[in-house]
Order: structure tokens, then sequence, then C-alpha cells
């Protein structure tokens, strides 16, 4: 049931947003996913849980993150628009974060609650390696052991993602299966899940998979619109007109997007990865170029074929490699409250290379695609408006990438 | 009766526990299916579970992983599986046949859809790993409409509050998962099975089938001493798949593994 008077309401008791999300799984997995429901609205009532996550968010993770009034970047895109127009560009500093993204947010909650729940041994799946190093910080923090589950072909492109995990007490595995991408280590982490029901607990790293994950990873992740929601009232004395961020589960975005759903002066813009371009078949906008389906766990928007086989996504940026988007968006897209739009891996890249020249900040090649949107946008906003951009992580796992992209060699 | 009711009641007329034998469509390709399901029935089969290939069969071991992606690479379509089991239907009109997969490929063109095809194709019933009770919108009306059975699993961690969740709107058989894990790995311990059995039956009319980590004829006649019906799948799959590589006959290799699971369960009756 949605509740008429607020967007942030979501999802209802069996973790539906609108017709998405759900609980696809198989039985076995389906009593521990309802103990789970049942231990996260126990901790999220209880006072102590809060005031231990909110110790670990400031003083581990290093909350609250800095909203930067992008100035050089602002002035640079004003060189090339109408007289008056411009927005001033706003960037929330999630890569200041502990480990270098959003995605330590998450793991410190997920955490919690598996030493509440009294789990010893904690999986998790990976694509970039982000929140793989996040969740082996994390249990290497708590003393827990540590399985993450990572598709060959990135374990591949994100070495020093891989050896970080291992340096942090993580045990690595290449998925082999399939694509070998994060589709791939998400089926495993859920064949692991099975078998291991007594003592696993399984943190999973976006706002995807059976309900609770999708709201209980989006609750984590909304400290992130919560913090910038106050900064720029106290900054700017107003709301800002547009935020924009990128999706691939969708969990930086509905971070930051949530606090702000019930506010209809600001527009939200989702950034998915477009590859080569949606018309192509190598990209990783499930909205822009899929339809519904029913994926690890829940239902959502897929890249699928006729058969409801699952396509093969593509991007430059292994965070973003996913054919599937978290329910809350498909939700959002379909009732219209965030538009999504793509942007290829070429526009990525030069917007990755734009930041650290304008703002001497190499940003994460997942949220340079959020950062590709903000050009054309600024150049059609007023100068008095703001855009807010996630900046959900730093660049440095992608140096090799990028030199690739831009013909050189490190 | 239903051809499933039937089938499980032929085995205990003669008692014995019902043979369910799994392999999935279409591999090592398309062509090859009619064959393998006809050596299935011809090696005793009382039961056929029709493997729905999917690209992410995320409940199964890499035996059936494999097959999956084989038959997607031959060419395996929702269609031809259809076609499949339309022209068995016509050559064995008593046996039942189980559509068993991924909710993704069955809900793909709707619910309804779906149904009809199974019901036009005389499919008896839909095992959907990933569509627990809690779900059963998204599908189980569909079924039932066209009376097609919707086949519940239960498993070592259905607990008794559970249970009747897992049974209403169960239909044709229940499929007992016996190990918490993937298809195709290491076998529970009997006497928890045996527990677990008497747990359901005495919540239920349905007959129960054992399936998950059986591959011998002795693992299979240990079994069918407790349950209604012993379910075997990826120690056939692993036939077929060795016979592929070996370019012998995967009809045959299969037939071999059923006769033999056919025969143990037979010899249950002769020792009864």
């Amino acid at each position: 049931m949605t509740l008429p008077n607020s967007l942030r309401a979501q999802p209802d008791p069996q973790g539906n947003f609108g017709s998405f999300g759900g609980r696809y799984v198989a039985e076995t997995l389906m009593p521990l996913i309802l103990d789970l429901d049942r231990e996260y609205r126990a901790a999220k009532a209880d006072p102590a849980f809060r005031a231990e996550l909110d110790a670990l968010a400031r003083h581990y993770v290093g909350r609250p993150s800095p909203l930067y009034y992008a100035e050089r970047l602002t002035e640079t895109i004003r060189k090339g628009a109408a007289p008056g127009m411009g927005a001033k560009v706003y960037l929330k500093r999630e890569e200041l974060n502990h480990t270098g993204s959003h995605k330590i947010n998450n793991c410190v909650g997920q955490i919690l609650l598996a030493r509440r729940m009294g789990r010893t041994r904690i999986i998790a799946e990976t694509g970039a390696g982000s929140h793989g190093v996040a969740t082996a910080t994390v249990c290497a923090r708590f003393g827990l052991k540590c399985v993450v589950y990572m598709g060959a072909k990135d374990v591949e492109r994100q070495q020093a993602n891989v050896f970080r995990m291992k340096l942090l007490g993580a045990e690595v595995v290449p998925v082999t299966s399939g694509a070998q991408t994060l589709k791939d280590a998400l089926n495993e982490a859920l064949r692991d899940w099975v078998a291991n029901v007594a003592d696993t607990f399984y943190l999973i790293g976006t706002v995807a998979g059976p309900h609770p994950y999708p709201e209980m990873v989006r609750d984590f992740q909304s400290v992130i619109g919560t913090e910038a929601r106050a900064q720029m009232l106290e900054a700017e004395g107003r709301l800002p007109d547009l935020l924009v961020a990128a999706v691939g589960g969708g969990s930086n975005a509905i971070g930051l997007f949530h606090a702000f759903l019930d506010d209809p002066e600001v527009a939200m813009l989702g950034i998915e990865a477009a590859g080569h371009g949606v018309h192509t078949d190598k990209h990783a906008a499930s909205i822009g170029g899929g339809s519904p389906g029913v994926l690890h766990g829940n239902r959502t928007y897929l890249l699928q074929d006729e058969d409801g086989q699952i396509s093969e996504a593509h991007s430059i940026s292994a965070g973003l490699d996913y054919p599937g988007i978290g329910p809350e968006h498909a939700w959002l897209h379909d009732i219209g409250r965030v538009r999504y739009e793509g942007v290829t891996d070429q526009e990525a890249v030069d917007a990755f290379a734009l930041l650290a020249g304008v703002e001497g900040i190499i940003p994460a090649l997942e949220c340079a695609h959020a950062l590709a949107a903000v050009p054309a946008r600024a150049k059609a906003m007023r100068a008095d408006q703001i855009i807010l951009v996630n900046l959900s992580g730093r660049g440095d796992k992608d140096m090799a990438t990028v030199a690739d992209a831009m013909g050189t060699s490190i | 009766m239903s051809r499933i009711a039937n089938a499980f009641a032929r085995a205990r007329a003669e008692g014995r526990a019902a043979l369910v034998t799994f392999v999935t469509g279409g591999d090592p390709t398309p062509e090859a299916t009619p064959a393998i399901l006809d050596a299935l029935v011809a090696g005793g089969a009382d039961l056929i579970e029709l493997g729905l290939p999917f690209t992410d069969p995320m409940a199964d071991g890499l035996a059936i992983q494999r097959a999956n992606l084989r038959a997607l690479g031959a060419g395996a379509t929702s269609a031809k599986m259809f076609a499949i089991a339309r022209d068995f239907r016509a050559r064995h009109p008593e046996v039942p046949l189980v559509l068993m997969g991924y909710a993704n490929p069955m809900l793909r063109r709707g619910p309804e859809a779906f149904a009809q095809a199974c019901a036009e194709a005389g499919i008896d019933g839909v095992i959907c790993v990933d569509i627990p009770a809690e779900q059963d919108a998204s599908l189980g009306p569909a079924l039932r409409a066209e009376r097609i059975a919707s086949v519940r699993l239960a498993t070592p961690t259905t607990d008794a509050a559970r249970l009747p969740a897992v049974l209403e709107g169960a239909d044709g058989f229940l499929y007992y998962v016996s190990v918490a894990g993937i298809t195709g790995q290491q076998q529970a311990a009997l006497a928890s099975i045996e527990d677990a059995v008497a747990r359901l039956k005495a919540a239920t009319d349905l007959p129960v089938a054992v399936g998950f980590g059986i591959r011998t004829p002795e693992q299979a006649a240990a079994i069918g001493r407790v349950a209604d019906g012993v379910v075997v799948g990826s120690a056939i799959v692993d036939a077929i798949a060795g016979a592929a590589a070996a370019g012998t006959d995967p009809a045959a290799a299969a037939g071999n593994i059923v006769a033999g699971l056919a025969a143990a369960l037979s010899r249950q009756e002769q020792a009864a």
C-alpha cells in the first residue's frame, strides 16, 4: 500500500515499491529474510543501536561529509552559458569517507546488525571493489570472517582493490560462471548464503535484493541526503533545484534523493551508464534500455531478451556494470518523481578529466557519469539556481581504466 | 485424478517410492531433449521435471548451471521448451511432466500467458525456485486458473510456524529440499530427512518427494524407504554432459542412470 501523503514511506510491509521490489528468493532463504526483517525493525527502534551507528559514522567513517561549492567548475560551465545563466554546482563529498566511497555508510550499519544477530561470517558481492573493500574494512574492525565474491573479469580489472581486500583479511573468491562480473558475483553470494544459513550474514552493497535489503540499505545511505539537505539550508538558505547522482544498483542516488522526495521544488536526475550508447548492445541502462522482470530477489527494470534471459551489461565503470536497478528507482521512474538518463563511457571519462582539472578532485568513474550530465543542465538553468551532485567515490581505483581510455599507459 | 496423483498412487500401489527425474531442457541441444526424455521414461522414471533454462540459476550448483548455459548456447528458447513438452505429451499421454525453473522466464510474457502455454503443452505442474509462498500472487492464481499444479518447496529452514503458509495453495506434490544449499552437493543425513518427511506428512495429504544431493541407487533406495518420491537431477545432468563431451549418446547415458535408480527403488518393493 502506498501512503498517499509521502513518497518517503515506501515500501509496504512486503517490500513492494508500487509493483516493484518484493521477496523473490528460494524457500531456504525465506525464513532468514523474515528473521532479518524482524531484527532490522527492532534495531531501528533501539536507541542504543542508533547511538552506536552514529558514533561509528562520526569517528570511524568521518561523517558528516562536506558539502562543497565547486566554484571553478561553476565558472567553467558559465563561460559557455548565456548571460545570467549557469547554475551553481555543489558537490556532496562522499569520496572523503573512510575507504573512499559512500559504500561504508551501509557497511557500518549492516555490520552492527550482523553482530546484533550473532552472525560470525560475512559474505558480500562486489563489482568495482568499493563495496568489497568497505565490507572487508568493517569485518577487520569487528574481527569477523569475510568472504567477498567478485567476478573474475572484475578481479582482473580492479587488482588494487583485490589486494586491499586481502590486506584487510578478506578472502576474495573470483567468480568464473556466467559473464564473470557483478551479476554473477551476486548469484554466487546467494549460493553461498543458502548453503551457510546458520552463521552467515549476507551484506548486500546496493539497494537491490529481496526485502528488506532495498529499504535497509537506503535507510543507511539516506544519511547522505539528510546531511546535504541541512548543509544546503545552512549554506544557501534554500533547497537545491536539482539533484544529480549516478545509478548502478542505485545506493548513492537513493541515499541523496530520499531526504528530498517530499520537497516538490527539488528535481532529481539519476544517471545510468549508457556504455557505448543505449541504442547499442553495450550499456548498463536498465531503465533507459530495459524492461520489468525478476532477478536477485526483486522485481525491477532489467536488461533482458524476449524470453527473460538476462543480458550482459556493459560500462567502463565496473561499479555500474549491472543489468538491473534497485526497485525504489524503478518505482520513482514509473511515478515520474525522478528522471533517468544515460551518459556514455566517453562522456564519463571527459567529466572525470574536467573535475580533476578545475577542482583538483579525482572522482570515481561511477560519479563521473553524474558529473557528465551537469554542464548541459547547468547552462539551461539561471545563475541563482543550484545543482547538487553526489560525488560518491574517489577515482584512485580507476587510474588504469581511464589511462587506457585516454590512450596512454601508466 | 491428475497425472501427478496417478503416478504417485501407482508407485505406492507397487510398494515403492516414485522416481522423479530432472533434466535441463535443451541440454546439450534442444534437438537432443526429446530422446533424452523418452530415455528417462523407458528407464523407469515416474515423473519428469523439465528444467526451463535461465541465464542466472542462482539456486543451482555447477552441473546444472553449466547445463543451463549449454542449453541457451545451443539455442534453447521458451517456445522450443513448450514444443518439446507438447510433443512429449503426444508420445506419453500418462507420464506427468513438471516444468521447473526461475521466475523471470516464467513471468516474462505475463503469468497468464505462461500458464496458458503450459496448459496447451500438456504440462501438469510448475516449480518456480524463486517464487516463495509470499509471492504466490505473481504466478499461483494464473496456474490455478489453468489447473496447473503449483508445486511448492519445503526446506530444512522451513519451520513449523511457516509450514502452513508454504502448504497454502500447494498442489501435485510437496518437494522437500533435503539440504540447505544448492543442487548437486552432498546429501543430508538420512535421520534428519526421515524426521522432516514425517513432519511434512503430518501437515499435508500431498505426496512428499525428497531431492537435492541424491546421486546413487543406494541413496535413492534409502530415501525411497521414508518418502513418497525420490528426485534425482544433477547425477543425470552430469551423465548427459559427460556423454555430450565424449561424443556418445546423451539419451543412452541418461537412460542408464535412471534404469539403475529405478531398479533400486523396485528392489525396495521386493524387500518389503
